[in-house]
């Protein structure tokens, strides 16, 4: 126990806020890629390109300290989800490795062949995440068969039912209004011009799959909003996320591309803070027999490795904050090319 | 095939794939805090440009490392179930801290490294260079604390039992120094500065021999030779320190690595031959008594041999890890004698004059690699049939959900894309030494071009 919640409970808290970290942050990254055959010229691209350049690496680092979160925090749900999703997750892990070595490959040869390959592979690849990231998300919040040892009972065909596609393509849209509102932050002129009506169209496209996708769970999913009608006090959430995804479409209009940004990644937050108060407390619900769900209690690593990892956190979060901040710092403003760009 | 040796072959591959770079990150990393201080202080364009090309180098090494790194995290979830939540108290631990530790500090300032040149003052540039040094000695620090937890086992105790035991912490500083950690950290870092330090010898020796870059290529490759020399000499104590560690904890590994079955007599020391498993007994060039001497300092002293052992609790591959482990020997020992010969001319004044020499230098590159790899064989082989020694067998340890055509889908996967990113890395590499270091002062010039036919901009 520290400050009256149980170390589970706070362990729970920190990896949730670390999925949001790498939701915003590689959010941004995955939907300038995806949107990257929208933009035709050789030098949009680049530009592009070198817009996410100097920080994708350190993004994509908040995935990697989620899963030895998991990993350290609640070992048996990580065993089983990722063995669970054993067949979406290595198409989603060589859709990472694509996705870096395209943005490291694609300025090494000045051919333009060479460049439009790495092209597509890099959009493909971006897609490719953004889709399984969501599918998965999708399964894992709607539940999963477990058996008595809690180890997933289905087959890979069970994740595409119609909730985990529908929370996959807006896992899409959302990470692609986020990714062109986070380029025409680093762009100008003709290239920002472009982006402006992408972000437009892209807002569109998120605002419609979220609206369907949340319809489907009121109508079919109703367990899933359990949480909400039984404490209103927590309607405030769902209303300021409504409230922020209103804001995106009026800040882009206004061209007010920093307050949309603002906007866009608080709306992620909001998502995932909604999806981990309906979840609680469980990591993983096996709707059809409840006694087998994994939950903070049940997969948690011992009392003494909990204490070890909130002073690892305490220790380690202002650290990369301030150094974040620092690289972002340096690489703010509109994107220029210079002989070391990319 | 079963699912467990399917999935044994996915992670051996997966993760010698993968470590192929990050030794090569680390030994960079060194380089070029070396190159670039040496430009801080004395000026010379020379390093300037040394240190600008290295890190387009160190760049392409670090894509992929991260790349094929991010594979390994999650392969213990997705094939080995049963081992993450036997471990995951303690192994995860140390895999959060690396993630937030290490590779926070390094991917941030990569972005500097690599595109800060203009943008922060030289000396914020050089921090960062020694920032992301940092981060990747650290990242080596969490990775072999865990491995050398599996090795030998401290700082926990077993809760549950059958299926549901797991091992949980009681005293995390015993558990991050067990047994193992320091000598393995050591070895493992000093093998990857090595890595560094050839790659450096290997393409500048190189230039040498085709006369380009001369004015470049002569200091760098004095710098790696310096740090190669000392290095390759200091492997040789962690090695020792490391070999008597491995005595005393793990005999079984020990005796499998000099096919030493007979627990009554003294134990020799090959230098070449192999294992004849069915007569029990080692075949080749050795030192009578020679590990016996290692180990105790006395060359008869009786060594605990694989016969002391049940037939299910040694590892079945004697052979394999015996030959592994020669062959790591072998590479460290030709690296100190390149080191040394590479010295000894340069005292004579006569370091350039040998063409001989410097093709050597130039394959010497394979050396550490190979070493690097035969090395964690020997460790992980020699380990078997537990992945936790004398506490999980590898063959508890898989998902149970996971089916063999899963794995055999994940493994043809991977197969190709790896083959394909092998290839591209070593076209790119190869071309970004064709290329060689660039004066980025005459970029002017060259801007005036076609911005696509432009070598510089298309870096």
């Amino acid at each position: 126990m520290f400050l009256n919640i149980d170390y589970n409970v706070w362990w729970y808290l920190i990896f949730g806020a670390i999925i949001s970290g790498y939701a915003i942050l590689d959010g941004f990254d995955l939907g300038a890629g995806a949107l990257h055959l929208f933009l035709n010229k050789e030098e949009s691209r680049r530009i592009a390109i070198n817009a996410i350049a100097p920080i994708w690496d350190g993004n994509e680092v908040w995935l990697v300290i989620g899963g030895g979160a998991l990993f350290a925090g609640f070992p048996v749900a990580y065993a089983a989800i990722f063995s669970a999703f054993y067949v979406p997750f290595m198409i989603f892990l060589v859709g990472l490795i694509f996705r870096g070595v395209a943005i490291e490959f694609r300025s090494k040869q000045p051919m333009l062949w060479w460049r439009k390959t790495w092209d597509i592979v890099y959009c493909v690849s971006c897609i490719i995440i953004a889709l399984s990231l969501g599918l998965m998300l999708g399964n894992v919040v709607q539940g999963l068969p477990l058996n008595h040892e809690k180890e997933f009972s289905g087959s890979w065909t069970f994740f595409f039912n119609p909730f985990g596609i529908l929370v996959s393509i807006t896992t899409l849209a959302l990470f692609m209004m986020h990714g062109a509102i986070y380029l025409t932050m680093k762009t100008k002129n003709r290239l920002y011009a472009k982006l402006h009506i992408l972000a437009n169209n892209f807002t569109i496209f998120f605002v419609v799959s979220f609206v369907i996708t949340t319809l489907y769970t009121l109508l079919y999913i109703p367990h899933l909003s359990d949480f909400f009608r039984g404490n209103v006090a927590f309607f405030i959430i769902p209303v300021l996320m409504t409230l922020c995804i209103a804001n995106i479409p009026r800040q882009v209009k206004r061209g007010k591309f920093r307050y949309a940004f603002l906007s866009s990644s608080a709306t992620i937050a909001l998502l995932l803070i909604m999806v981990a108060l309906e979840a609680f407390p469980f990591l993983l619900y096996s709707p059809q027999n409840p006694e087998n769900s994994i939950t903070v209690h049940n997969a948690a690593s011992s009392e003494q490795t909990m204490k070890i990892l909130l002073i690892i956190a305490l220790i380690g979060t202002p650290l990369v904050g301030i150094y974040t901040g620092f690289v972002f710092w340096t690489f703010k403003g509109k994107v220029t090319l210079d002989e070391m760009s990319y | 095939m079963d699912v467990e040796i399917l999935a044994r072959i996915q992670f051996a591959f997966t993760i010698a794939f993968h470590y192929i770079y990050p030794p090569l990150s680390i030994g960079l990393g060194l380089i070029l805090v070396i190159m670039e201080g040496m430009y801080l202080k004395t000026g010379k364009k020379i390093f300037e440009h040394a240190t600008r090309f290295w890190i387009r180098i160190f760049a392409l090494i670090f894509g992929i490392g991260v790349a094929t790194g991010i594979i390994m995290e999650f392969e213990f979830g997705t094939n080995w179930a049963t081992y993450s939540k036997y471990v995951g108290d303690i192994f995860g631990s140390a895999l959060a801290a690396e993630g937030i530790f290490a590779f926070a500090l390094e991917s941030g300032f990569l972005g500097i490294l690599i595109f800060g040149w203009n943008r922060v003052s030289p000396i914020v540039h050089f921090i960062s260079t020694i920032l992301v040094f940092f981060g990747s000695l650290f990242s080596a620090v969490w990775i072999v604390v865990a491995n050398s937890w599996q090795q030998t086992p401290a700082g926990f105790h077993i809760v549950g039992e059958g299926m549901n035991a797991r091992a949980e912490i009681t005293d995390f500083w015993a558990m991050v120094f067990n047994p193992s950690s320091v000598d393995r950290l050591l070895h493992v870092w000093i093998a990857a500065i090595l890595a560094g330090a050839f790659m450096v010898l290997s393409v500048n020796a190189w230039y040498i021999l085709k006369k380009k870059h001369l004015d470049i290529a002569k200091p760098s490759f004095k710098i790696a030779l310096v740090v190669a020399t000392i290095f390759s000499l200091l492997q040789l104590v962690t090695g020792h320190h490391s070999s008597k560690g491995v005595a005393k904890y793990q005999p079984a590994k020990l005796a499998a690595m000099e096919g030493h079955y007979d627990s009554s007599a003294k134990a020799d020391m090959f230098l070449l031959g192999y294992v004849d498993a069915k007569k029990q007994k080692a075949k080749g060039l050795f030192i009578p008594g020679g590990l016996s001497f290692l180990v105790y300092g006395n060359f008869d002293e009786p060594v605990k041999g694989l016969n002391a052992f049940k037939p299910d609790e040694r590892p079945s591959q004697v052979n394999a890890v015996f030959q592994f482990y020669h062959m790591m020997v072998a590479c460290g020992m030709i690296m100190i004698l390149l080191s040394l010969i590479g010295t000894f001319l340069w005292w004579k004044k006569k370091l350039f004059d040998k063409n001989w020499l410097l093709i050597v230098f130039v394959w010497s590159v394979l050396l550490p690699q190979i070493a690097n790899q035969a090395g964690w064989f020997t460790a992980e082989m020699g380990r078997q049939p537990w992945v936790v020694y004398g506490l999980l067998r590898t063959s508890d340890a898989l998902s149970k959900s996971v089916t063999a055509n899963q794995v055999v889908f994940s493994l043809i996967l991977f197969t190709i894309v790896y083959i394909v990113l092998f290839a591209l890395f070593l076209f790119l590499l190869n071309k970004k030494i064709t290329q060689g270091p660039v004066d980025y002062e005459s970029k002017e010039l060259i801007d005036e071009g076609s911005k696509r036919d432009n070598p510089i901009m298309s870096h």
